[in-house]
């Protein structure tokens, strides 16, 4: 009787940490990934990853307040169980990560150093330099590695999956894929299959991501019956160096080493920032948030930036929009040892050295918060039961998603350093679970399933295939389309968004996915072709893209990342201290009519006509209860008071 | 505009006084339609613009799909993906020379050579089409020299061990190599390994020639370098000797000429030859130390 195995798509941190996990308990695997794994989009993170740690808990951190952060951070709308049992993890997971050898940056004791990002007060973020995502997924590609020369893990590199196998009723049995370079379209059974494939940042044309984040493996899931979570969460990471090919991120640990965020306080200001006294520059960050400063949450750095550009005309530059990110009062020999891979970045592409001159940024497309979604089993006090099968498991049965393409840890917006956690968390732990799941299945293995079921997928795909080849010339580009849906996107779906915008942007997005239908080809080869690729990834954006912008526009609110203006709930006017009260009395009530309502996560499915469907579901939210998101607003003072009355009396 | 700068085709910020007068370029590529067929060289004409480099040359050429003379071509084929040379993706000879192509910037290369830019794949790995060429034979080093941290197992034990910043500072750098392979294009010692497979060979079979006949050969600077950075973790060096022997085996640090090639093209500046001078000593007390043992 063939074993059991178990297929994972996708070798970024996520999937790697699942592979060698699963390998460990003894089950083969299947690896497949677009990119040679050591390749893949985790490489590219730089600040760090977030735990609790011995110094912090002196200061009086502890896991439930790195849940309180997490939860708060992202505005309320994850479920808190698996985030409580992500930040209880955290603090293995780094010994974990330091064992495999991560060369973290180190205390002169020896110990690993740490710095403060986003969202908290704690300094709780182990680095290695500034390229600490390349530096853990090595770690984790090593082992896996490891356990390939043991021949408990096969990698199927340069792979592309085109989608699950599921049978009549309803279970997944293995995936279909195809070989980048012979094109072949092969069949894999699989008695678990686990999506890993990071964000789709693609969307939007240019982002801080990679080229292959391009959503294409979680659309094809979605297409094939299964649910996508919060789409409508995408967040832009304040500062970006633009390029013409991507907008390369300038990490938050710049701000976490110190760095300040400013612009001259005349408009446009001609001299050269050095020459700016102190007097003249406006730290809006730091002035308008005194506690948290240059590190309030992603969200809320990217608004002020814009704003200062947009509304109070300060930007840098009279023809295009920046702020200046400033690092030049710091050691440069400091600069060197924390934040030296992303400073060569600047250096590389912008041809001025940020350790004399302050680097010129601005906002930019960086994380989905929304993704497949996964179900997961809460204990009694609120903590996940590991070990049980349904933690990350799709609606599908069998199928099951991790990493940046599930929607489960961040809500509105994530908290800078933790993802890398959440990728290598979700990815350690769903694998217990799959054991279990393996260990009680009765119904034989996947490869004994009927030949049928395989040869007919791997048809459909092929027909597909081949019916994009054969399509006629003189048709619509596909490199064109994508520029186009990017720039709806990036104009309607980002840090600022109006219902008409989004209106038109979804009239629009239906009319590009009807002229991708139209697409011909240059290359109609069948040997290593990209263009082919490429349009296959183009047409399965639009469901993603689709559903992204109907939950925008469907969603009559602020919350974390998404941000419309007229749905805001702006602070306090009144200066009498009676009205004042009563003004945060109605503030207090909106907030709870706004909960009610809203503290729901947006659940999609496609329907026949491949139009997006969505609907609500409640949040586990019983481990933090919500309250008012307050950073600088203003009043905030009077609501938190009001607020902390009514907590008190029920 | 609010967002041009997001969607728009906006050139970022400017280095005003660095761009050159030139409306367009053109790009030379040798073309090659698949393994064991003849290469060509193709001409293409790209419209210049403000901070491209030669991954954004290349996505205008897969677009127009077009060359010089409005001759109809497939696009050309390359590889990356993070384009800011993290990844090691994007490796081909730019102007004749081994490099990252994202970090190519079209307006450094028209200083050195106006109006014009030479694409080349790599010639010490088979071309699988284009610029694509296959280097499996790279990551089969890593293996080759066990470059992994020999860990019980992934349940909690605490923290690993205590380590200086000192020795942080010698890790660092070594852990940053990307797997590009500039440092082995250079390498006069690393020659082309191309194996076909047999028409009765299955894939299995075939990957497992392939695999003996690169462990035969010249593991290069990168696996070697490797070597070291395992050999002097903590928990790495418990398996050290398994790593000595495979660099005295066959294809084994011995092959290395001393050349220093390979550390001048280091996208990462990773000090090679510190490495091999460091792994050349080792080897040499290793090998004594078995030949004593015996
Ligand atoms: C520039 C940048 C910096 C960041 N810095 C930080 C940071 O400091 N701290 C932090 O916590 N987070 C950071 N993040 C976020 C974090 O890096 C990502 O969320 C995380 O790396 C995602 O990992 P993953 O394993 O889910 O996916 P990825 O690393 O994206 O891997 C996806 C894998 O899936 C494969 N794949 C994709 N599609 C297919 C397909 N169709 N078929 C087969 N395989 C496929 C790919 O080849 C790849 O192997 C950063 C993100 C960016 C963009
Ligand atoms: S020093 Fe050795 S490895 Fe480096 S280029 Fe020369 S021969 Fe090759
Ligand atoms: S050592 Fe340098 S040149 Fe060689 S593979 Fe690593 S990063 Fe590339
Ligand atoms: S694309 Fe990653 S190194 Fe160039």
């Amino acid at each position: 009787m063939p074993k059991q195995r178990v297929m994972v798509i996708g070798g970024g941190l996520a999937g790697l940490a699942a592979t060698m996990k699963l390998a460990e308990l003894g089950i083969d695997v299947d690896l497949i990934s677009l990119t040679p794994v050591k390749r893949s989009h985790s490489v590219c993170a730089q600040g760090g990853i977030n735990s609790v740690n011995a110094r912090t808990r002196q200061l009086g951190d502890s896991e439930d307040l790195h849940l309180d952060d997490t939860v708060y951070g992202g505005d309320f709308l994850q479920h808190q169980p698996p985030v409580k049992e992500m930040v209880y993890w955290a603090p293995k997971i780094i010994d974990l990560m330091d064992r495999l050898g991560v060369t973290f940056n180190r205390t002169s004791e020896g110990h690993l150093d740490n710095r403060r990002f986003g969202g908290t007060l704690f300094k709780r973020t182990a680095f290695a330099g500034a390229t600490t995502g390349q530096q853990l997924l090595y770690a984790l590609d090593e082992q896996v590695r490891r356990w390939e020369a043991e021949g408990r893990v096969k990698k199927f590199e340069s792979w592309n999956y085109l989608g699950p196998i599921i049978d009549d009723a309803g279970i997944c049995r293995g995936v279909v894929a195809q070989d980048l370079i012979s094109m072949e379209i092969r069949t894999y059974p699989a008695d678990a299959v686990i999506i890993a494939t990071g964000g789709c940042g693609l969307l939007y044309g240019r982002s801080t991501m990679s080229l292959v984040c391009n959503g294409g493996a979680v659309s094809r899931t979605f297409q094939a019956g299964a649910k996508y979570a919060n789409a409508e969460f995408i967040q832009v990471h304040p500062t970006a160096i633009p390029g013409a090919d991507k907008l390369r991120l300038m990490s938050e640990s710049a701000r976490g080493e110190g760095g300040r965020v400013w612009v001259p306080r005349t408009p446009h200001d001609e001299r050269s920032p050095r020459e700016i006294p102190e007097s003249e520059r406006y730290y809006f960050l730091e002035e308008r948030y005194p506690e948290y400063g240059n590190l309030v949450p992603r969200d809320i750095a990217t608004r002020e930036i814009f704003n200062v550009c947009v509304h109070e005309g300060l930007s840098v530059d009279a023809d295009r929009q920046c702020v200046y990110l400033d690092l030049t009062h710091i050691p440069r020999e400091e600069l060197d040892r924390k934040l030296g891979g992303i400073l060569s970045i600047y250096e590389k592409f912008q041809g001025v050295d940020p350790r004399d001159e302050p680097m010129k940024i601005f906002p930019a497309v960086h994380y989905s918060m929304g993704g497949l979604w996964v179900d997961y089993e809460r204990t009694a006090d609120g903590g996940l039961n590991i070990g049980s099968p349904v933690n990350q498991a799709t609606n599908i049965p069998r199928l099951y998603a991790i990493g940046e393409c599930d929607y489960q840890y961040h809500g509105a917006n994530r908290l800078g350093a933790n993802s890398l956690l959440s990728c290598i968390f979700s990815g350690l732990m769903v694998a217990p679970g799959i054991e279990t799941l393996l260990e009680s299945s009765d119904d034989g293995t996947a490869a004994d399933q009927p030949s049928s079921l395989f040869e007919g997928a791997r048809r459909q795909r092929q027909q597909n295939f081949d019916a994009l080849l054969k399509r006629p010339g003189g048709g619509e580009n596909p490199y064109l389309l994508h520029q186009q849906l990017g720039e709806v996107m990036t104009r309607t779906a980002t840090v600022v968004r109006f219902n008409k915008d989004l209106e038109q942007a979804y009239a629009t997005v239906c009319d590009l996915e009807q002229r991708a239908a139209k697409c011909s080809l240059s290359d109609t080869g069948n040997w290593t072709n990209q263009n082919v690729v490429f349009t296959a990834a183009l047409i399965d954006m639009f469901p993603l893209a689709k559903t992204l912008l109907k939950g925008a526009l469907q969603r009559d609110e602020c919350r974390g990342a998404h941000y419309k203006p007229d749905f805001a709930m702006p602070g306090l006017e009144a200066t009498d201290p009676a009205e004042r009260r009563r003004q945060a009395e109605a503030w207090c009530d909106k907030f709870e009519e706004r909960n009610a309502k809203w503290l729901k996560s947006t659940v999609a499915v496609l329907d026949e006509d491949g139009e997006p469907q969505l609907a609500y579901e409640e949040v586990d939210t019983s481990l933090v209860p919500p309250r008012p998101r307050l950073y600088g607003l203003v009043g905030a003072e009077a609501i938190e008071e009001v607020w902390k009355e009514r907590v008190a009396v029920n | 505009m609010l967002f041009d700068y997001f969607g728009g085709q906006c050139p970022p910020y400017a280095m005003s006084d660095q761009h050159p007068e030139i409306d367009s370029f053109e790009v030379r590529v040798l073309r090659q339609d698949a393994p064991g067929e003849r290469s060509r060289w193709e001409r293409h004409r790209v419209t210049y613009e403000r901070d491209m480099n030669v991954i954004s040359a290349l996505q205008k050429i897969a677009a127009q799909a077009e060359t010089v003379d409005g001759q109809p071509v497939a696009p050309v084929c390359w590889d990356s993906n993070c384009l800011e040379e993290v990844c090691g993706a994007c490796t081909m000879l730019i102007n004749g020379r081994t490099r990252q192509a994202c970090t190519a910037l079209i307006d450094r290369l028209m200083e050195d050579c106006p109006g014009e830019i030479e694409l080349r794949p790599m010639s010490k790995f088979p071309v699988i089409r284009d610029l694509v060429v296959d280097r499996t034979r790279l990551f089969r080093a890593l293996t080759k020299v066990k470059a992994w941290v020999p860990v019980d197992g992934y349940l909690d034990r605490g923290q690993g061990p205590l380590r200086s910043m000192e020795e942080q500072q010698q890790s660092y750098p070594l852990s940053e190599c990307m797997s590009c392979g500039c440092c082995l294009e250079a390498c006069p010692q690393y020659t082309k390994i191309e194996s076909t497979q047999d028409e009765s060979e299955s894939d299995e079979d075939f990957s497992a020639r392939k695999s003996a006949t690169y462990d035969s050969a010249f593991v290069g600077a990168h696996a070697i370098s490797q070597a070291v950075l395992f050999n002097t973790n903590p928990i790495g060096k418990f398996i050290a000797g398994e790593r000595l022997d495979a660099l005295t085996g066959p294809g084994g640090i011995q092959m290395c000429g001393n050349a220093q090639n390979c550390v001048a093209v280091c996208p990462k500046e990773i000090p090679l030859t510190t490495s091999i001078a460091r792994a050349g000593r080792s080897t040499t007390l290793h090998v004594l130390k078995k030949w004593f043992d015996r």
